[in-house]
């Protein structure tokens, strides 16, 4: 299939204006050692039966998975305005008197998402979740005596290898993770204590990769008056719709995953990186923003602002080189939010806490206890081998994602996760099976 | 002056932010309920209800439509922003990569068809770009930018070598200086040679034993060949450095000539430009970092691996010399199935005839327009052009005028004042999908704008006239810093505020 449209004629036209009596004579400056001199050996040219045919996925089954990407209902408004080619097929809205619609979008998005956080600003995105703590790491890194990084061990471990490898290539003294109770599956407090002081940005997740709700009120008093710089994360989005807003904790950054917010897992990306701040940090920022102007009539518009923190003004001084990032993603966002209210999103919330529980006593009742004891959001750990995990897998269930493999001081346990998508029977027949 | 042109905006309601919308108890909305809340009790630090917007179904799609109507989309017309590459995106390429959304990737059994084709993917544009391997994960271009020095930066540490500077020449985008300093280098801008790309005896003066890479767009931002890529990539490897490519301008020379065969150590490539993937008004793109042979144990892990039974799996070891992961997961794995489609789709005679194309439209243009507007370079170019405003300036025409012009006759302007190295620079990519008739239209826009800087060039001042918005005041929007909703709309009459 072609997407060009010239007939012959038309590109006699062409060529005549150009003055060229060959199409291949474009490319006179080419030296002609470079050139191709056959045909790629890529497959095609195919036509779109044949392109529907081949690339044929199987369908997901059923899934209690989660572990930082997590299947949601997403309304079905989401994807038939989201799919408006004014949205789909624009550019970064650069020009803001043609871009008014993506700019309004993207400054709702940072609108709500900084009322679920409790923090004053959010960036328009990020690229997912694991970036977003890398960045603010390196926004910490860049205020004065900060030269530590701490992070709990309770945080995802996937964005704790993105953070390493960021900070491979930064100024940095070192990065400290810190243990969490085996017990209960909380951070250590006491080792929380040791390992802050004023010249550390430290991260916690919350609800962690286990699960487990943080015990936040001590978390914030350990650290509030003692770390140069702290954060919370949030994996899953959904859990703002019912616990206390992290800024309420008073840290300085709240970032995390929101692709829980009317975007699909989608076989591991796009995501929806969110990075929310404090005013005073705003010009340090990573990442693009819009802000709230007026045109030359005195009316409401609006445009990206703080430009000049950005790689294409500051170049080699910008605070991130972020261009591109994943805004249909927040677009999604902001209209899933808007078709969910506040009821339906704590609703929702709540139906991923109880679902949770459901399952848990059905377990309970077969004699299996959760691996850790603590107050969990919607998923929790449970003792289960690698083995049975891929044998349940090929039955046409997923009974979760495996722990042990990134946590070899968790033998054979598995992170199993409920949503409104789950039903009770599923419940039923997993517990029958484990 | 050909007035008929102008569009004409059917009039749309002004859109109120949406915390203006609704009220309590608007939304109805029945949701999936499957489980009995009363158990859910015991959560500790629990809020009051979000202070989210209350609107209803129609209230939603009424807001965002209206929203989207203030937009414009590569369906509507001509978006020619130079090294941007806004080329018409297949609709087919959205309804197959529909078909991932419900698959969650602990689902191995759901993956194991959809790494075999990124697999795919990473061997097609290896064999486009002349590359031995590829890691499909970074999420835009600067993350494939800054992926790719990463990997640079890891295997000089593995020679023992401290290399720190990255050379760049004075064309780049903004992000190539950012990205190689988030990866530990210092950046050192060198002018192009006067004929609009980098000369190797320049390059020569520059390089010494601190210099790590040179990282370059081929073609350049002014749309000229590197002609002498072969000497310079020759320099740098004699010197001990990498030769990085930005493969933003790819469009022009896939399948005509391979940045593997010009000495290119390692390289990205934008699958929302080049392969025709959507840009979504800001992403998500796809950046894929590309290397040679030697760079490859550096590459980000998981790395797909075909296993003995002939699966496709993802493997997190052993890479002991991997730069690590870059994303929490698999980048944007639906964009990569896109452009995989798009690759597939036009096979290797349809890559190449788009990349004849994009040259032949830009060419085209550009022979009508240069004798309206200042050329910057006489160079041969291929896909894109640079014209500034010189011409215009002396009746105090200026390329913001001539972009915010544009939008009166129907069209997206092209990028301006970039690249840097021209005062007032218009950089314009008309791509390959533009029909022969929409490239017409754009050249009339531009006489008359042209005809319009000389006679009433006061007029060109007020535009946009026919956009939704008057120009916009972007440093009111730096000045009055306004990031979350106020509690009412800003009014014509309140200028003040």
């Amino acid at each position: 299939m072609s997407y060009i449209s010239h007939n012959g004629e038309d590109l006699r036209r062409i060529l005549h204006a150009i003055g060229i009596e060959h199409p291949d004579e474009v490319f006179s400056t080419i030296p002609p050692a470079l050139r191709c001199g056959a045909d790629l050996a890529v497959e095609g040219p195919k036509d779109e039966e044949s392109l529907r045919r081949e690339l044929d996925f199987r369908p997901s089954r059923v899934v209690f998975a989660g572990g930082g990407i997590y299947c949601h209902h997403i309304p079905a408004v989401v994807g038939a305005l989201a799919s408006r080619q004014e949205f789909l097929t624009a550019y970064t809205p650069y020009q803001p008197e043609i871009s008014q619609g993506t700019l309004q979008a993207i400054f709702e998005y940072q609108s709500m998402m900084a009322g679920l956080t409790g923090m004053e600003v959010s960036n328009a995105s990020m690229y997912d979740g694991a970036t977003a703590l890398a960045e603010a790491a390196l926004m910490a890194l860049r205020i004065k005596g900060i030269r530590r990084v701490a992070v709990t061990r309770a945080m995802q471990p996937s964005y704790r290898s993105v953070l390493k490898t960021y900070l491979a290539h930064a100024e940095v003294d070192g990065i400290v993770e810190i243990p969490f109770d085996r017990a209960t599956g909380q951070t250590e407090l006491d080792a929380l204590a040791a390992s802050v002081g004023p010249d550390t940005a430290f991260f916690i997740q919350n609800p962690n990769y286990f699960g487990v709700i943080e015990p936040m009120e001590q978390v914030a008093r350990a650290v509030s008056n003692t770390a140069g710089f702290w954060g919370v994360a949030v994996t899953e989005a959904l859990s703002l719709g019912i616990l206390k807003a992290p800024g309420e904790y008073g840290p300085d950054v709240v970032l995390g995953e929101a692709q829980s917010f009317g975007n699909p897992p989608g076989a591991g990306g796009p995501l929806l990186g969110f990075f929310c701040t404090r005013k005073k940090h705003v010009r340090r920022m990573p990442g693009r923003v819009v802000g709230l102007t007026k045109d030359r009539e005195g009316s409401q518009a609006f445009c990206l602002t703080l430009s000049t923190r950005e790689q294409h003004i500051r170049r080699e001084k910008a605070t991130s080189n972020i261009c591109t990032n994943q805004g249909l993603c927040a677009l999604r966002a902001a209209i899933y939010l808007s078709a969910m209210g506040p009821e339906g999103l704590k609703k929702t919330a709540l139906q991923c806490a109880a679902g949770a529980r459901f399952l848990k006593g059905l377990l309970m009742d077969k004699g299996i206890a959760p691996v850790f004891s603590a107050p969990v959001f919607h998923e929790f750990v449970i003792p289960m081998l690698e083995d049975r995990l891929n044998e349940l897998k090929s039955t046409g269930i997923v009974p979760g994602v495996l722990v042990s493999g990134q946590y070899p001081e968790i033998p054979g346990s598995v992170l199993v996760t409920v949503t409104e998508m789950n039903t009770q029977e599923e419940c039923r027949w997993l517990a029958a099976n484990m | 002056m050909a007035g008929s042109e102008y569009v004409t905006c059917f009039p749309e309601v002004r859109e109120p932010l949406l915390n203006l919308k609704g009220g309590p108890g608007k939304n109805k909305r029945l949701l999936p309920a499957p489980f009995d809340t009363s158990g859910a009790h015991d959560l500790p630090g629990t809020r009051d209800l979000p202070d989210l917007p209350d609107v209803s179904e129609v209230e939603t799609v009424r807001h965002f439509t209206r929203l989207s109507r203030l937009n414009y989309g590569i369906d509507h017309g001509m978006y020619p922003l130079g090294s941007c590459t806004m080329k018409y995106n297949p609709k087919i390429t959205e309804e197959i990569a529909a078909r991932l959304a419900p698959i969650h990737p602990a689902d191995t059994e759901a993956m194991e068809p959809v790494l075999k084709r990124l697999a795919q993917l990473q061997d097609h544009l290896g064999k486009i770009c002349g590359m031995d391997a590829c890691s499909l994960w970074p999420a835009a271009g600067a993350h494939g930018e800054l992926t790719g020095m990463m990997v640079i930066s890891s295997a000089l540490k593995s020679r023992g070598e401290h290399r720190r500077t990255v050379l760049i020449p004075d064309t780049a985008h903004g992000t190539n200086p950012a990205s190689c300093t988030i990866a530990g280098f210092a950046t050192k801008a060198i002018p192009s040679g006067k004929k609009g790309y980098l000369e190797a005896s320049i390059l020569r003066q520059h390089l010494d034993q601190d210099t790590a890479a040179l990282m370059i767009t081929n073609p350049n931002t002014l749309g000229i060949f590197e002609q002498e890529i072969s000497a310079i990539a020759g320099l740098l490897h004699e010197n001990g450095s990498y030769l990085y490519m930005d493969g933003a301008n790819l469009n022009a020379i896939m399948g005509i000539t391979r940045p593997g065969d010009m000495g290119v150590d390692c390289m990205h490539v934008n699958l929302h430009k080049t392969f025709g993937t959507p840009h979504g008004g800001g992403g998500p793109g796809s950046g894929p970092v590309l290397v040679r042979k030697d760079l490859e144990p550096f590459l980000p892990t998981p790395r797909i691996v075909c296993n003995g039974s002939g699966a496709y799996v993802l493997e997190e070891e052993p890479y002991p010399e991997s730069i690590g992961k870059v994303h929490s997961c698999l980048g944007n794995v639906s964009v990569c199935i896109k452009a995989l489609a798009y690759i597939l789709s036009l096979g290797p005679r349809g890559l190449r005839e788009a990349a004849t194309t994009a040259s032949l439209n830009a060419l085209y243009l550009k022979n009508r327009l240069k004798k309206l507007f200042d050329l910057a370079y006489e160079t041969p170019t291929l896909h894109e052009f640079v014209l500034s405003d010189t011409l215009q300036k002396e009746g105090g025409v200026t390329t913001m005028d001539l972009a915010k012009a544009l939008m009166d006759f129907g069209f997206h302007p092209p990028t301006v004042y970039f690249p840097l190295v021209v005062a007032g620079a218009l950089m314009i990519e008309p791509t390959e999908t533009e029909p022969l008739e929409e490239l017409d239209r754009f050249v009339r826009a531009m006489e008359n704008i042209a005809a319009m800087s000389r006679e009433e060039p006061e007029k060109t001042h007020e535009s946009p006239l026919a956009a939704p918005v008057f120009r916009v005041d972007e440093v009111w929007a730096a000045r009055n810093l306004t990031l979350t909703w106020p509690d009412k709309r800003i009014q014509p009459e309140e200028k003040g505020i």
